[in-house]
């Protein structure tokens, strides 16, 4: 399946290559970097590349390509997300996936990629597998390492690996039992210019921290699950008790993991919690335009909208935009004419604006379209969707743990106002 | 800190490779790791690290793990490269894989089977026929793997692999399942034959496959199912959703007829993959779902295809590279069923964020999805895309509102004046992209549409883009008979600029001069000569090629011959209008999902997707007989059931419900065997009438103390109340040490739970009697192990054999003579009875006639060996040597009682 990995940096250099079966030379790689300069973006270099001899399926994540080069018929969607998990698992181990913490830690990168893949098929991609198989570094055990000679490898075969819960380790043990569990929700959306939704959706995640000691149970159940219209799951969730009584019953994995994504039906109309009132015009013949934004919550239920930040492209026709924030700070590249203002918390009581003017190149005729405006936001404590988790119970341990709920709303990927 | 700067591995440093020898050579454990671990940064660089090889291999028998293991890293990479000196390493392998570790038995046969030297052939082959034998899965997965390895170092291996593969895939353990499929994909694709038998097994285990398993299964079931079943798409009503409306619409009689006349009855095998595959598309894998899409999309009857729908539009919030494959898809899936994701539209609006590629693969599901209704809204959508700042889409929302024009008429003037709007555009590509559409647009309705071509005429002057200024002059030349007073003009325009248009633009206006000259040839003789001289001089040998064939062919002279009377036929010949399609419109002829459809070109290694056979070919060969007399499910609870909840299922929609109520009980029944499948299910009890308790060795290493024997219990309650406080209460005798599980605080109804527990029987089959507590009720339990669960399975040589077996002699051996079954005279069949018996390893033998294996007895660890001397007419020696008489005599008569039945 998957013959060799290369990784390329921004500037299309091949820091780093493995090779599962016989060697690729690095060369096929050519065919990479044509497609690189064709791109006008990063992004926009195709994820599978035919080239004579081989096909080169790549992704693109922390401004680093990792190329797979493939040498037959093989789902992409395997290969793709195969790739996705290796970067998962270089974040978990060195906190960041950069080329410097890539290069800082070869050693267990080797050794995490020759655990991951067996002759280019998936072996162990489970974290919790791979944690006992090779330790994560830390620098306390760096240290400890160099002065008694112990290694980063484990010496046995992950209990886990063999039993019917593969993504449990045996023999967990806390002094402190402890399950939390965050309700996140995004929001996508697009907004025309008269403020009215053109699309919007809810996105939501459970992403669980547990602690527990030994084998413990789990059930979750909701007040609301009807809201809940196409779920995934993590292995763990028996789909069974799902279908038949709308419960999440799983034996959790240790540790951090994604309990379940979903989706909220778009029958339910969506509020997005944020508006905005905009005014920018250019004038014929003019070199100056007006540049006017303001923005309000919208039925957040009492909660605040905070962390707002405001992106926006604008026309290439602007030279320079003269700005005032009422509150917060703002930035204008004239380079890739991006404005982005960092409004903070909104204050029902006095919404914050954004006004000025813009100069215009001379002598150009008026830019015809107007920007479209990207919005980030996050509201504490608020399922925007409804969603109410109803209670947690746990089975075959004898403890008792501490449980913890916390909700969160933000806005998704694209939370966007066109304003043309 | 400062302690750490000196002792980090400064892998980057300039190569240093003496350095590297002498670490590797030096008795210090520390400073060869050191060495090692730049060296693998060597290795990750890309750097040559070869002429390391003898020193790197000298360490290959470390004690140190972590060290062996870049030893293994290193030796993979090189081995190819330094054939002899990789033999130096095999026997060290040879050594581990009978190690009694599982890890390291597999991890050895991992490291041999990498190393790619053709002279270790017979040794993988022969490491690969042992691990396939092997009790643990683990090391069953690892040999399937080292089959494919061992394929593509050597493909004349292929019958004897072909061997182990079949071999594996009778495996029941869900380790191993994606592994020897993949095998089986990668050596013998075209052995169906091999699948039968197997079909069922692989349906039910899937569940519970690790995820990377299910993608080959399921992709392989797919090309199975396509040729063993019957096509579930009704005659008439195949691929095209108008005609199947049109079907249904017809009068009821008709259709009554109709079924009556094709009764299409799913086959029960096919029902069941298609039930066993749906609930993975709630996966978090994003190739699961989609494989699962694809299967659904293959094999489905039509009507169920659209269940997959919700699952691949959620696919689309997941990363670029996810999206971009995953609309490939659903843009081949749309042409031919829009309905099926016409709902979803909006998640295919374009978001200003998107990399260009998914931008216009949107822009292409948008197109194939419009239909006289959401026009409307489409091409309200379309506007914005227009305003786009990207301006390469910009140009393909126009490609696509021509699209749109085409194929829906009522929109096709709306569109066009759209388009002509956009002529008035600042930015050039737009200008030029709408230009080239309203060609092809004018092309299929050229009547009245003069004012269009004056009005880009009169935009000539303005336009840049040769493509434009091309097919302006093209439409002006096709229909310069509707403007007769402006052509000229245009053609004296170019004369002037010829000289310093680009080619694609020359050619047209030759092409323009010819046309005009036909119909108008008074205004125009000399300019068209004059650009015609101009053309016989260009640099461009396309250019004076073309004047000198429109010259012959128009302008009359003797030489020209009888082509010159047809010029005007020739030249203004009615010409066909292009046809704007998808590009994605025939790429269906390749299986969904795979590498192949994403390129639209046949990769290397694709399995083309059969046909359904006319016929089903005989079904019965999928027929297992159930050897576990454990099992509750069998397929012919599923066979009774199936067809006749098919029969109905066409016929209304309540009978849809019904069969969905079957769907969920009958998966549950398939997954509760799945996953029993995995342990070697022994003994079985039932007592009280609200507390059932069955047990079973499950034959693992007990976890909780070396000299306990496993022991799980799945306890369900089958009372009406919930029991609450399950737990172990008092045992008998009072000694006896048994590690309990944690007290079940409440088991509902109907519910049931598996727990573990270990007991030390003392090498005795004594049994272990307690009680099992509930809240209000005790029940005393009686625990009587088969003599061969007190065994541990222990890995020896033969040559270890034969010496520890002449130290127990006299007083220790036990024998006896049996005349066996002759079913069982294999000494496969043995390996089989005996296992199933006692919990006793295989001693590979190097004599046919002898079979022996080797076991040790958990509490006290006492050698139990057992030998089988075959005899002639099925007559065999039976053997066994152990310091335990009692339990000898024991499992002699047990053995003894397996071989001489059936």
């Amino acid at each position: 399946m998957i013959h060799s990995l290369f990784l390329v940096n921004a500037s299309g250099d091949i820091f780093l290559e493995k090779h599962w079966k016989s060697v690729v030379s690095r060369s096929v790689c050519d065919y990479f970097f044509e497609a690189q300069e064709r791109a006008t973006e990063p992004e926009n270099v195709p994820p599978v590349i035919p080239t004579p001899h081989h096909y080169l399926i790549s992704v693109l994540r922390h401004r680093i390509y990792f190329v797979a080069v493939i040498q037959s018929e093989v789902p992409p969607l395997f290969v793709i997300e195969f790739l996705h998990r290796v970067v998962d698992t270089f974040q978990d181990y060195f906190g960041v996936c950069t080329e410097a913490a890539i290069k800082d830690n070869v050693v267990v990168v080797y050794e995490l990629l020759e655990e991951m893949l067996d002759n280019g098929f998936p072996l162990a991609t489970e974290s919790n597998i791979l944690k006992e198989l090779i330790k994560p570094p830390t620098i306390l055990r760096t240290m400890v390492n160099t002065i008694t000679g112990s290694t980063n490898v484990g010496e046995q075969l992950p209990t886990g690996q063999l039993s019917v819960v593969p993504w449990r380790r045996t023999g967990v043990k806390y002094t402190n039992n402890e399950a939390y569990f965050d309700v996140v929700e995004e929001i996508d959306a697009i907004i025309d210019k008269s403020g009215s939704t053109i699309t919007a959706e809810i996105q939501g995640v459970i992403d669980a921290c547990v602690k527990l000691t030994g084998m413990p149970d789990l059930t979750l159940s909701f007040m609301n699950p009807r809201l809940l219209d196409d779920v995934s799951f993590h292995p763990c969730v028996r789909f069974k008790r799902w279908e038949a009584e709308r419960i999440l019953s799983f034996i959790p994995p240790d540790g951090n993991f994604r309990l379940l994504s979903y989706h909220v039906s778009s029958q339910n109309l969506v509020a997005i919690p944020v508006y905005v009132k905009h005014n920018i015009t250019f004038r014929e013949g003019s070199s100056q335009g007006r540049f006017d934004l303001t923005l309000g919550p919208k039925q957040t239920m009492g909660k605040a909208v905070e962390s707002v930040l405001v992106s926006s492209q604008l026309p290439r026709g602007v030279l320079n935009a003269n700005l005032n924030p009422s509150q917060g700070t703002y930035t204008f590249d004239p380079v890739t004419k991006l404005l982005s203002w960092d409004v903070g918390k909104i204050n029902p009581q006095k919404l914050p604006s954004l006004k000025g003017t813009m100069s215009l190149q001379a002598g150009a005729s008026k830019p015809d379209e107007n920007p479209t405006i990207n919005i980030q936001f996050k509201i504490q404590q608020m399922a925007i969707s409804g969603l109410k988790v109803n209670r947690l119970d746990m089975y075959g341990e004898k403890y008792k743990p501490f449980k913890g709920i916390k909700y969160m709303t933000k806005a998704g990927n694209l939370c966007q106002f066109r304003l043309h | 800190k400062g302690m750490l700067i000196p002792t980090r591995p400064r892998l980057f440093s300039v190569c240093r490779n003496e350095d590297l020898k002498e670490m590797l050579e030096s008795s210090k454990e520390s400073l060869k790791l050191e060495a090692m671990k730049r060296i693998v940064g060597l290795i990750a660089k890309g750097k040559n690290a070869s002429e390391l090889f003898p020193a790197v291999v000298k360490n290959v028998a470390s004690k140190n793990i972590e060290l062996k293991k870049l030893v293994y890293v290193y030796l993979v990479r090189y081995a190819e490269e330094q054939q002899d000196l990789a033999l130096l390493s095999i026997s060290t392998f040879q050594r581990a894989l009978k190690d009694p570790n599982q890890f390291i038995r597999a991890s050895a046969l991992r490291v041999l089977s990498s190393i790619r030297v053709p002279i270790i052939v017979p040794i993988m082959m022969l490491a690969i026929k042992e691990a396939a034998a092997d009790l643990s899965p683990y090391v069953r997965k690892t040999s399937a793997h080292a089959i494919q390895k061992l394929f593509s170092l050597d493909a004349d291996q292929k019958e004897q692999l072909i061997e182990v593969i079949e071999k594996l895939l009778k495996d029941k353990s869900t380790l191993v399942a994606g592994s020897v499929v993949m095998a089986f994909e990668e050596v013998c694709p075209d052995r169906i034959d091999l699948i039968h038998k197997n079909y069922r097994k692989l349906c039910n285990l899937l569940v519970d496959v690790e995820e990377w398993g299910q993608v080959v299964i399921i992709s392989m079931l797919t090309r199975y199912a396509r040729t063993q079943f019957t096509s579930p798409w009704k005659e008439g009503a195949m691929f095209d959703e108008n005609n199947e409306k049109a079907f249904y619409e017809s009068d009821s009689e008709e259709k009554k007829g109709h079924t009556e006349e094709k009764p299409y009855i799913m086959d029960p095998d096919h029902r069941l993959l298609l039930r066993n595959t749906k609930p993975l598309l709630q996966s978090r894998n994003t190739a699961v779902v989609m494989s699962v899409a694809q299967l659904y999309w293959h094999l489905a009857p039509k009507h169920e295809v659209s269940i997959v729908t919700k699952s691949l539009v959620r696919l689309l919030r997941s990363h670029r590279e996810v999206q971009y494959i995953v609309l490939q898809n659903i843009a081949t899936m749309s042409i031919q069923r829009k309905g099926m994701f016409e709902p979803f539209m909006k998640s295919f609006y374009v978001r200003s964020t998107d990399a260009t590629h998914i931008k216009t693969l949107k822009l292409e599901i948008l197109t194939n999805l419009a239909n006289e209704a959401n026009i409307s809204t489409i091409l309200r959508e379309f506007q914005t895309y227009v305003k786009s700042q990207d301006k390469a889409f910009a140009a393909a929302t126009i490609q696509a509102i021509g699209r749109c024009a085409t194929n829906i008429s009522e929109v096709t003037d709306t569109c066009l004046n759209g388009l002509v709007l956009l002529l008035s555009n600042r930015d050039e590509t737009v200008v030029a992209e709408s230009v080239v559409v309203i060609k092809k647009l004018l092309q299929t309705q050229p009547t009245q549409h003069s004012e269009i071509i004056k009005h880009m005429a009169k935009l000539f002057d303005n336009i840049t883009v040769p493509m434009a200024r091309a097919s302006i002059l093209w439409l002006i030349g096709e229909y310069c008979e509707r403007v007769p007073k402006i052509a000229p003009d245009v053609l004296r325009k170019m004369a002037k600029s010829f000289t310093a248009e680009e080619d694609i633009v020359k050619l047209q206006t030759v092409n323009l001069a010819a046309k005009l000259y036909l119909t108008n040839s008074k205004q125009t003789k000399l300019l068209t000569q004059y650009i015609l001289n101009l053309g016989k001089y260009d640099q461009n040998y396309d250019i004076r090629d073309r004047t000198r064939f429109i010259r012959q062919l128009i302008v009359p002279s003797e030489k020209s011959g009888a082509l010159n009377k047809y010029a005007r036929r020739i030249l203004l010949a009615p010409k066909p209008a292009p046809v704007l399609e998808s590009s994605f419109k025939d790429r269906d002829r390749f299986q969904l999902g795979t590498l192949s459809h994403s390129l639209n070109s046949k990769a290397t290694g694709y399995q083309e997707l059969s046909d359904w056979p006319a016929v089903a070919p005989d079904q019965s060969v999928r027929n297992v007989e159930i050897i576990e007399a454990v099992k509750e499910w069998t397929p012919t609870v599923g066979k009774t059931k199936q067809p006749k909840s098919d029969d109905k299922f066409y016929s209304d929609d309540e009978d849809e419900k019904e069969e969905e109520g079957s769907d969920s009980s009958g998966s549950e029944d398939s997954s509760s065997s799945s996953s029993e499948g995995l342990f070697m299910y022994f003994t079985m009890q039932m007592f009280s009438s609200c507390l059932a308790a069955k047990y079973h060795f499950p034959r693992q290493p007990c976890l909780y103390q070396p000299s306990m024997v496993a022991v799980q219990v799945i306890l369900s309650n089958s009372s009406d109340h919930s029991l609450e406080e399950i737990h172990i209460g008092d045992r008998s005798p009072a000694s006896l040490s048994i590690h309990c599980f944690n007290t079940i605080e409440r088991l509902e109804p109907e519910a049931s739970v598996t727990v573990s527990m270990g007991i030390d029987f003392s090498d005795s089959t004594q049994a272990a009697n307690f009680q099992l507590c509930t809240k209000e009720d005790q029940f005393s339990v009686s625990i009587q192990p088969a003599v061969g669960e007190l065994l541990m399975p222990s890995s020896m040589t033969e040559q270890d054999f034969c010496k520890e077996q002449g130290k127990l002699q006299g007083m220790n051996e036990t024998s006896a003579t049996i005349t066996m079954e002759t079913a069982n005279a294999s000494s496969q069949a043995i390996s089989k009875q005996v296992l199933s018996v006692a919990n006793v390893g295989v001693v590979s033998s190097s004599q046919n006639n002898f079979s022996r294996f080797a076991g040790r007895t958990v509490s006290s660890g006492a050698l139990v060996l057992v030998s089988l001397e075959l005899k002639e007419s099925s007559t065999a020696l039976l053997t066994i040597n152990t310091e335990k008489t009692v339990m000898a005599s024991m499992l002699l008569r047990d053995i003894k009682q397996a071989l001489t039945q059936a």
